[in-house]
């Protein structure tokens, strides 16, 4: 059953998938019959193969309508600003030379591998602050930042706002 | 329309430029993925922000095709670069290249470091 359930949800999300981008194939910005066999064909290939693979380790919560409402909220507002600020900020940088860097150590508190990863992801992408591991027993983040105000620093002090947004949208 | 598809050309071709110019003025490897990210958040969001606008303006099945597969690209590379950024960082540290006059290493510290080995750049400044 619980196969059964993953094979189809990952099937499905595929579908979606490939609805948004075979969209406007068809008359009046409809989708042409042969993109939607071919979508669903598909779908179904990559749903059998993977579908375990993506629910290996839980995570049905994600399928929560809300979380994705929120992600979107998450990514235009908050995200965006933070990485507008640090992308200035590090242009600045590049222009002018005055680096120190370094890779400090702070734990974050979240608990999920979605949750985590969301953090990591976020981090990265934030020009400034580099994920370099995560310890997958204490959930502790190292990150190559490029600005070192403190040596040991609160999760609060590196990436802001993200952690409260991960553990609102992943957990 | 036009003045903001331009608008949108220089602003991701001005910070495409400042990655390259990060890549040659910072000292190591980590410094200069910084850099990189910075090419691919604000250099190609804007410039792929200019061709969704530009598929927008020219309307129709392939104009709205264009828009919607610009911003399907900039999704799947908001997903992709930050994992390969962290599986390069990480990666490096682990065969041995030392972040650049790092102020501090927790990572090495916790016993994740790397061995002793002098692949790092040197003091050249």
């Amino acid at each position: 059953m619980r196969r059964v359930a993953e094979w189809t949800t990952t099937a499905l999300l595929v579908f979606a998938l490939y609805l948004v981008f075979s969209a406007f194939s068809g008359r009046w910005g409809l989708w042409a019959p042969d993109e939607l066999l071919a979508g669903a064909v598909i779908a179904l290939l990559v749903g059998l193969a993977t579908g375990p693979l993506v629910w290996k380790r839980g995570g049905w919560r994600l399928l929560q309508p809300q979380r994705w409402l929120l992600f979107l909220v998450y990514l235009v507002g908050p995200f965006l600003y933070a990485m507008a600020k640090a992308n200035l900020d590090v242009a600045w940088r590049v222009i002018t030379g005055r680096i120190n860097p370094g890779i400090v150590r702070f734990n974050p508190n979240l608990q999920t591998d979605v949750g985590r990863t969301f953090l990591a992801n976020s981090i990265t992408l934030t020009p400034g602050t580099l994920t370099m591991d995560v310890d997958d027993a204490t959930g502790d983040f190292f990150v190559h930042w490029i600005n070192v105000k403190d040596a040991s620093p609160t999760a609060d002090a590196v990436c802001g706002p993200f952690p409260r947004w991960a553990r609102r949208v992943a957990e | 329309m036009n003045g903001l598809i331009y608008a949108f050309l220089a602003i991701g071709a001005a910070f495409n430029a400042l990655g390259a110019v990060a890549l040659i003025r910072f000292p190591d490897v980590y410094t200069r993925i910084h850099g990189a990210t910075k090419c691919t958040t604000f250099g190609s969001l804007f410039s792929i922000l200019a061709v969704a606008v530009y598929g927008i303006v020219q309307g129709g099945g392939a104009g709205g095709t264009m828009a919607v597969r610009a911003f399907l690209a900039l999704v799947f590379l908001l997903l992709t670069n930050p994992t390969g950024s962290h599986a390069l960082a990480r990666a490096a540290h682990r065969s041995g290249i030392k972040p650049f006059r790092a102020v501090v290493d927790r990572l090495e510290e916790a016993g994740h470091g790397p061995r002793a080995t002098d692949h790092g750049p040197r003091e050249t400044r």
